[in-house]
């Protein structure tokens, strides 16, 4: 490597919360002009190291140079003022404000309170780099790509010149995805040094010139891009060698078992989140169902677990004697004991399906507490197995049972959630987003439990965000569009491409 | 025929406790503190207030009335600073339970009122339950001297002791402060979502700290103003009642807006009092109905603004949640 003067070295760090060690005397140099991702898995310690740099948390020891000279930031203000900014995975923007107001905020400028010059200076920077954004629009207007771009904005307003982004890809689209890189591109050819974190491994390829790879805290090593290949990438985030195939079995012996005929729904405040919907799914197969977050998939679940009211259309449960049960408007309980399950995993992981402070046994226990018997006590044995096993069969990583959910990694929050939903034996798997979030191999293990789950003849209703991972794993996809079918393809001839487009126009046909 | 000359001016003294007491709740509310301690704040600015006023009534050789004003004033905002701060220490520091605290405090506030109310009963060893501070009160209610000139305008608009037109200041300041400067932004952004805030370099404990400092000074004043204005500078316990209640419901019904507390407080004070001017008879229990007024119009619209359900209308997104930085 010739000798360049790091913009930023990080030497020795070193991070524990409490017992967990998240960073273990790791070295990391960043270089301007160059794109740096940062992989590895969950837990890692990716998003902990670059919180170190930006001044969220503070190290317990080790040094970190900016330019060459020892630096000290114990505060995101002092961050700033080395030129590094960070955005976050979940956006850090106030919801009631104005994009402006939002890049402003917590800003020490000279002279007077100016909004209408910032919204003037946010203009500027967003024609030079190609952004598109409102300055005087509210967040919460906003779409994820747009908040996006705002949290990109801020920290260039900032004077930002380090640029650190965690998993900036999670919620977009493939065409979004592909405006964001060319930004990034154009800020790397502006001289400035861009950190990006992520799980996948095709953007790394496509944009990043250096790879550095972190394993349980630990710094493994980096690699030139040009040098390398995904294999040996994943081989070295996961310690040994990994299958990056998914598995995609025949289905065995198809039968309809869900038939959903012009589904219709409107939110609390009368917008049309479901319009229309007919798909059937069917026994032994996945059902993928891809859209824009907020595209409809939500309501579509809620709807068939019986969780929303149905404005018209109907949805039929079909049992293996091929018998029509009209669940439309049967109570959730009843639908569940039909063996429809739903496993939907939120932004927030926690929000729906478990109680973050409430234990392993108590969370298996939420799902079967009503199959015992008339007894006015609660049976913790049952649920304590469960719990035992989703541990080991899932090596959820917790240091024992009776730790509240909450305290737990988001990929093990995951495992729980969807461990629980498949040790209830169901017929109808609903998952949303079961891989949020989750590392290659944690997303690994969901895989084969779905497809087991198909080999027994489950019918599984997978609703992604990867596409990649859509069209490798489903067997059918329907493709919404602002809650509309948009277009049902075959997982094993559909295009990403092809699919991007149907996820954000009706029928996939350009219009502009 | 209803006397709206005389009703105005009882509508306005009986709003501007009210007033200082949503303002500084909102100041405080916008921080992100759920202060439900402000009726006990508002107890302690006020008994500050007459113990301050009390011992300068007694010591005082010949009195001073600017003094006679400063030090019941002083002692008001010391007493609802401690308050503050007891609050924060709490709740930011110690990350206590928001309502928890907010309850002890009221609970705490209004025994130390009482406390030294009838201590100070004793050693005026009075026959009637109450203290009188009539010198200290006539400063406090000096009015304009052209107020009497003006006719009704001047009854209206310009009868008022000082404190009167401070609340009114403050609800004005505050306002502005919210509205159009850096400040503001950083204490709005800090009450919505404490982690972006965080982020952005604004410091979290020190915004919390100084919006609920302030805020319970402000409410303190409050408390200091229903003593000596209102009441005529008699302390008798627990006369001031719910205000402190209301003060919190006013927050609430102008949708954290201090500028249009200035109105609604003056139109709360006006259902507050307008069972008086209500022909009624000789039933009372008719009286005890239309006391019943402020309640209802806050429940009003309690119920309009979350039907309309507009996101600037919520309250702010983190209120009454503590904030810890490596919280996950």
């Amino acid at each position: 490597m010739e000798q360049r003067t790091a913009a930023v070295s990080m030497r020795n760090i070193t991070k524990s919360f409490g017992t967990i060690l998240a960073n273990n005397k790791v070295n990391l140099d960043i270089f301007r002009g160059e794109i740096l991702a940062l992989l590895g898995e969950n837990g890692s310690g990716k998003t902990t190291l670059m919180n170190m740099l930006s001044g969220i948390y503070y190290p317990d020891s080790g040094e970190i140079y900016i330019d060459g000279k020892a630096a000290d930031i114990s505060s995101p203000r002092e961050a700033f003022q080395h030129g590094i900014g960070m955005i976050h995975q979940h956006f850090k923007l106030v919801d009631v404000m104005t994009a402006t107001e939002n890049i402003v905020l917590g800003l020490k400028e000279e002279g007077r309170f100016d909004l209408k010059n910032a919204s003037k200076r946010i203009r500027e920077i967003c024609d030079t780099y190609g952004f598109e954004i409102d300055p005087d629009k509210k967040i919460y207007d906003m779409s994820v790509s747009e908040k996006q771009t705002v949290e990109i904005v801020k920290v260039l307003y900032r004077g930002a010149d380090i640029l650190i982004l965690d998993e900036p890809t999670a919620v977009l689209t493939p065409q979004e995805t592909d405006k964001l890189f060319a930004i990034l591109r154009n800020m790397r050819g502006d001289n400035k040094a861009i950190v990006i974190i992520t799980h996948k491994m095709h953007e790394v390829e496509a944009l990043s010139d250096r790879v550095a790879v972190l394993r349980k805290g630990e710094y493994i090593g980096e690699l030139f891009t040009k040098d390398t290949n995904s294999q040996e990438m994943t081989n070295m985030m996961v310690g040994h060698a990994v299958s990056l195939n998914i598995d995609r079995p025949e289905p065995v012996n198809p039968k309809v078992r869900l038939q959903v005929k012009g589904l219709t729904v409107r939110s609390e405040d009368g917008i049309l989140k479901l319009d229309d919907v007919s798909f059937e799914a069917r026994s032994g197969e996945i059902l993928g169902i891809a859209g824009i977050s907020g595209s409809g998939q939500k309501e579509l679940l809620e709807a068939i677990a019986g969780l929303q009211k149905l404005e018209s259309g109907s949805i039929n449960y079909v049992d293996d004697d091929g018998k029509a049960t009209d669940i439309t408007s049967e109570d959730p309980v009843h639908i569940r004991n039909l063996g429809v399950t739903l496993s939907f995993v939120p932004e927030d992981r926690l929000g729906m399906g478990l109680i973050g402070n409430m234990d392993l046994p108590n969370n298996m226990m939420l799902r079967t507490y009503r199959t015992g018997g008339h007894s006015p006590f609660t049976n913790l044995a049952g649920p304590r197995k469960t719990a035992a096993k989703v541990v080991s069969d899932l090596d959820v990583a917790t240091p024992g049972l009776s730790t509240p959910v909450r305290r737990l990694s988001g990929g093990n929050v995951q495992k729980v959630l969807v461990g629980r939903e498949i040790a209830s034996a169901p017929t109808i798997l609903l998952t949303a987003y079961a891989v949020r979030g989750l590392d290659i191999n944690a997303s690994y293990v969901i895989y084969h439990l779905l497809n087991e789950q198909k080999a027994r003849g489950v019918s599984v209703i997978y609703v992604g965000e990867d596409l990649d991972v859509l069209v490798e794993l489903c067997d059918r996809i329907v493709v919404l569009c602002g809650g509309r079918v948009s277009g049902i393809v075959d997982g094993r001839t559909a295009d990403k491409r092809q699919i991007g487009l149907l996820m954000t126009r009706i029928g996939g046909e350009e219009h502009e | 025929m209803f006397d709206l000359v005389s009703f105005i001016p009882r509508a306005v003294a009986q709003g501007i406790p009210l007033l200082f007491g949503s303002t500084g709740e909102t100041i405080t509310e916008k921080s992100g503190n759920l202060n439900l301690g402000i009726p006990g704040v508002m107890y302690v600015g006020a008994i500050c207030g007459v113990i301050g006023a009390f011992l300068y009534e007694q010591n005082a050789t010949n009195f001073v009335p600017l003094l006679g004003v400063l030090i019941p004033t002083a002692a008001a905002l010391v007493g609802s600073l401690l308050m503050g701060l007891l609050y924060c220490f709490l709740t930011v520091t110690l990350r206590a339970n928001q309502n928890v605290t907010g309850l002890a405090l009221t609970t705490f506030g209004v025994g130390f009122g009482n406390f030294f109310g009838g201590s100070l009963m004793k050693l005026t060893g009075s026959e009637v339950p109450s203290i009188a501070l009539t010198s200290t009160s006539n400063c406090f209610r000096t009015a304009l001297p052209f107020a009497d000139k003006l006719g009704w305008v001047g009854t209206v608009f310009f009868s008022y002791g000082f404190l009167a037109y401070v609340a009114i200041i403050l609800a004005v300041i505050a306002s502005f402060v919210l509205k159009r400067t850096r400040t503001g932004l950083s204490l709005r952004a800090v009450g919505e979502n404490p982690a972006t805030a965080d982020a952005a370099g604004i410091n979290i404990t020190r915004y919390k700290y100084m919006a609920t400092c302030l805020g319970c000074m402000t409410a303190g004043l409050g408390g200091l103003y229903y003593v000596m204005d209102y009441a005529n500078g008699v302390w008798s316990n627990d006369a001031f009642g719910d205000r402190g209640w209301l003060a919190i419901a006013l927050v609430i019904f102008t949708i954290w807006r201090p500028a249009v507390g200035i109105f609604a407080s003056m139109l709360f004070g006006g259902l507050y009092i307008l069972y008086l001017y209500i022909p009624s008879g000789m039933n009372l229990s008719v009286k005890e109905i239309y006391k019943m007024f402020p309640y209802i119009v806050t429940i009003i619209v309690l119920i309009l603004s979350s039907m309309r359900n507009k996101k600037e209308n919520q309250p702010p997104a983190s209120l009454g949640l503590p904030y810890f930085r490596e919280d996950r």
